[in-house]
């Protein structure tokens, strides 16, 4: 026996060498390193801020303020229900069709019972929002058609839906009753009320994902679908469920939404799952699954408000919005990639550390 | 020492078809509290569907499971989980985004005020049960990008932490080297003195008669036969599982020439392997030999391109091969056959014959098509050489048995005719009779000058095919031996260092 080198090293443990498979403090490493993206989105997001006040300074009025926030309030309430359905592997088309009736029926509700009580309001559209999401869920949960195919449908379908019923009528603001009109504009500073409401409701919600074990669920199910399946994971179950609170979501951003904007036709919210999609990924929801939180989501929708506006005070084409949009997804798919490469790098190196 | 006179669950006349595959005809088994039961059998035999059904996750078309005298129907494995039945299944299915303590706990996690989950409680837990199998691994790290051997300790200590009556095994030993097989038997040792029943599942028969009571043999989806261990022996149990007795073959005779074909020098990959150096000559094979973890596959995958080393060189016939090139290393004739069969190695959702073929389109190209003719008599072929059992060679790879994908692998990398091959685990889970067959096509190939290089935990399989042996630790080359002057207790000591060997 030749020993090409002597490690006088002593393992004794009883009955062999303990195997390190992992360095401690790797962990909380990964974590930092994971909130780092969470900075990343704050740090573009200050310097959009500080370059656009710098030449407009009009842009951190407070009125200014207040339309980036209920905007994003809106995106963001938007992109908690779809977090919810990115998670667990699948997505949700149709929430900008879902918010578009759900703002035109509530609304119109007005128009006909001109006392109706502002809670009957709510529940309609969140109730519309909810039948929709039902209708999704159980295609995809029960009737295992792929979420891409159900929700591309649904868009389409609860649009012409929409369309039909609206035909060319229109909701206006002078037809709704101011305290319907003030859950959106009633303000604390240059905060609106809103906001702060649904920031909570995120807040809660991304605790809940986070912490309770049908929350994990969601991750666990997006994470590997086969493995979920194994340890009696109700899968259907959880996806379906997804699928509801994401409709319901939608059916209560579109009340919102009627409320802010009081002018309410056939197209409100076309094109908001694209957005909201957006903002979802941007804000570090893996797209096929499995990790990311709502509030990292909110922070994306944030962050695209922002943008938009910032070119629009700064004078900027319509044109670059989109094409910006589409560059931080890019970055965003790209920055995962690769900080998924440089943890892995970076575990290994720390690892060979602890074993010489 | 059977000391409950009822079986804590039984299965008795089942049967389980997939179309036209008769995975099990009659399957047959009960488990003894505070015993462990083996079930063996060649590649294909049912095993595993046998174990799904206990899990819950098969359905038999016909038969009757009970548990506690009572007959059950498990509608799904939460329904198994719930009768205190927990299942290592052969091909570890984790959720790589969420934590190792996340893993072994899911759908079972502590919970602390307001039903939150205790992550902190969870994290402890799970400590302790890798204290318990003395291992260290971090629960709190991603199970992402986990080697297997790590995989499978999380899938046994997930069962371990359900406190079950009954766990069933199923080849929990195939990724695990010697020294880890010991740890898990020392477990299960603790268990069984707990009262627990084990069904275990493994092609190797030494770790049979080391660990259970009691053994049952299955052939074709049948059961055979049923035994105590102390009153049988290995060749009875062989010659139950293929049906013929198996000969025996030690030829060494094979002369190979000085020229190295494959030279690794001073490769270097931070924190995985420093400094290796080795040659491997056209017609030679030399092992890889060391414990989990300790970057065996890691320079193998290296050599090939699927990793970039840091530094040092690999040449193939004195030509300096370019790093990190898969498409190169194959270019100049290197095969690799994985460890991680169903993520490197296969397509799980194509063809059998597909599969097959893959890696030898070049060569089956005639006028610059394939006839799908050709493509079906050349996985035909192969298939015969390997043993595979399947139902049809257009079906998916997903559908074969472990052992049987396993042999579509080498399949596909013989096929190829390289001239260097490197194997990494080649007869993982793979039974008896063909682990022959498939050392003797390793020396088949060795003998035309195909330069081999096998990686394997297994010893008698080292010693028995290598003409020499490196073992690594901890990313370092420790020691070399010939094929003569080596033995199983010099390659642990060399590989473990442990202080009674290295002293001398
Ligand atoms: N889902 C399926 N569809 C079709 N055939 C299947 C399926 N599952 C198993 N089989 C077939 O049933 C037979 C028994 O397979 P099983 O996995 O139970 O074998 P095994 O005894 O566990 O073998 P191994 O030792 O290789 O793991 C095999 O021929 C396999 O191809
Ligand atoms: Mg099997």
């Amino acid at each position: 026996m030749t020993v090409l080198e002597n490690n006088s090293r002593d393992h004794s443990l009883s009955g062999g060498p303990a195997i390190d498979f992992a360095p401690s403090g790797a962990s909380r490493f990964t974590s930092i390193v994971f909130r780092a993206r969470e900075f990343g989105i704050f740090g573009i997001l200050v310097v959009f801020v500080l370059i656009t006040t710098a030449i407009k300074p009009r842009f951190l009025a407070a009125q200014n303020i207040k339309f980036i926030l209920i905007d994003t309030t809106i995106f963001a309430l938007l992109a908690l229900g779809e977090t919810m359905v990115v998670i667990s592997k699948n997505v949700d088309l149709s929430i900008g069709s879902i918010l578009g009736i759900s703002a035109f029926v509530s609304s119109n509700l007005y128009q006909q019972f001109h006392h109706i009580s502002i809670l009957l309001v709510f529940t309609t559209g969140i109730g519309i929002g909810l039948v929709f999401g039902l209708i999704n869920g159980v295609l995809v949960a029960f009737g295992r058609v792929p979420s891409l195919v159900v929700t591309l449908a649904s868009l389409y379908i609860i649009r012409g839906i929409d369309v039909l019923y609206v035909g060319g009528q229109q909701v206006v603001a002078s037809s709704l009753p101011s305290n319907f009109l003030s859950v959106t504009s009633s303000s604390l500073g240059p905060v609106p009320i809103i906001s702060i409401v649904v920031a909570i409701v995120i807040f809660v919600g991304s605790y809940y994902l986070k912490n309770y074990r049908s929350g994990r669920d969601l991750y666990a199910i997006g994470s590997s679908d086969l493995a979920a399946g194994l340890v009696g994971i109700p899968i259907a179950k959880r996806v379906f469920t997804s699928f509801a609170l994401s409709g319901m979501i939608a059916g209560l951003a579109g009340v919102i939404w009627a409320s802010y904007y009081g002018t309410v036709d056939s197209t409100a919210g076309t094109g908001y799952e694209f957005t909201v999609v957006t903002a979802v990924v941007v804000g570090g929801v893996a797209i096929f699954g499995g990790s990311g939180s709502a509030v990292g989501a909110a922070i994306g929708a944030l962050l695209l408000n922002t943008i938009n506006s910032s070119l629009y005070v700064l004078g900027v084409s319509a044109f670059w919005d989109q094409a910006i949009s589409g560059l931080l997804l890019i970055l965003a798919i790209a920055l995962d990639r690769g900080l998924g490469l440089y943890v892995a790098k970076s575990l290994r190196k720390r690892s060979s550390r602890v074993a010489s | 020492m059977s000391n409950q006179f009822d079986p804590v669950i039984s299965l008795r006349g089942a049967k389980k078809y997939f179309g036209a595959v008769h995975a099990l005809e009659d399957g047959q088994i009960e488990l003894f509290s505070g015993e462990a039961h083996a079930l063996v059998g060649e590649n294909g035999a049912g095993k595993s569907t046998l174990v799904k059904i206990f899990a819950g996750l098969h359905r038999p078309d016909s038969g009757t499971l009970t548990v506690d005298g009572k007959v059950v129907h498990f509608d799904s494995p939460r329904a198994a989980i719930e009768s205190g039945i927990a299942v290592i299944y052969q091909e570890p299915t984790l959720f790589p985004d969420l934590t190792v303590a996340e893993n072994i706990f899911m759908e079972r996690q502590p919970q602390r005020s307001f039903k939150r989950i205790d992550f902190r409680r969870m994290n402890r837990e799970a400590r302790e049960i890798f204290s318990r199998l003395e291992v260290v691994l971090d629960p709190t790290r991603l199970a992402l990008g986990l080697s297997i051997a790590e995989q499978q300790i999380v899938e046994i200590a997930k069962a371990l932490s359900l406190d079950a009556r009954v766990i069933v095994m199923d080849e929990p030993t195939a990724a695990l080297s010697s020294v880890e097989v010991d740890r898990l038997f020392r477990v299960s040792e603790t268990l069984k003195a707990s009262g627990v029943a084990i069904l275990f599942i493994s092609h190797r028969l030494d770790e049979v008669f080391a660990l259970c009571e009691r053994v049952t043999v299955m052939r074709d989806g049948r059961f055979v036969t049923s035994s105590l261990t102390n009153e049988t022996d290995e060749n009875s149990l062989v010659r139950a599982m293929v049906g013929r007795d198996l000969e025996k073959r030690t030829d060494q005779l094979r002369q190979f020439d000085q020229r190295a074909l494959l030279e690794v020098e001073h490769l270097t990959l931070e924190g995985l392997f420093v400094d290796i150096s080795f040659t491997v000559a056209a017609g030679e094979i030399v092992a890889l030999s060391g414990l989990v973890g300790a970057g065996r596959s890691e320079v193998a995958t290296a050599i090939f391109g699927i990793r970039r080393y840091d530094h040092g060189r690999v040449s193939v016939d004195g030509k300096e091969l370019r790093r990190g090139s898969p498409s190169a290393a194959m270019t100049s004739g290197i095969g690799l056959v994985p460890e991680d069969r169903r993520l490197q190695g296969l397509v799980m959702e194509q063809s059998i014959s597909r599969n097959i073929s893959m890696g030898s389109l070049k060569s089956l190209k005639k006028n610059g098509v394939i006839r799908a003719f050709t493509e079906t008599r050349f996985a035909a072929d192969w298939s015969v050489k390997l043993q595979i059992k399947y139902g049809n060679l257009g079906n998916s790879v997903s559908t074969l048995s472990g052992g049987n994908q396993q042999k579509v692998v080498l399949a596909k990398w013989m096929a190829r005719s390289p001239k260097i091959l490197i194997v990494d685990e080649p007869t993982r889970g793979i039974d008896i009779g063909t682990k022959a067959e498939v050392h003797r096509l390793i020396l088949e190939l060795a003998r035309s000058g195909v330069a081999v290089l096998v990686i394997s935990s297994e010893l008698p399989e080292v010693l028995n095919l290598a003409d020499r042996i490196l073992v690594m630790r901890e990313g370092r080359l420790v020691a070399e031996f010939t094929h003569d002057d080596a033995s199983e207790e010099a390659i642990i000591g060399a590989a473990t260092l442990s202080s009674e060997v290295s002293a001398s």
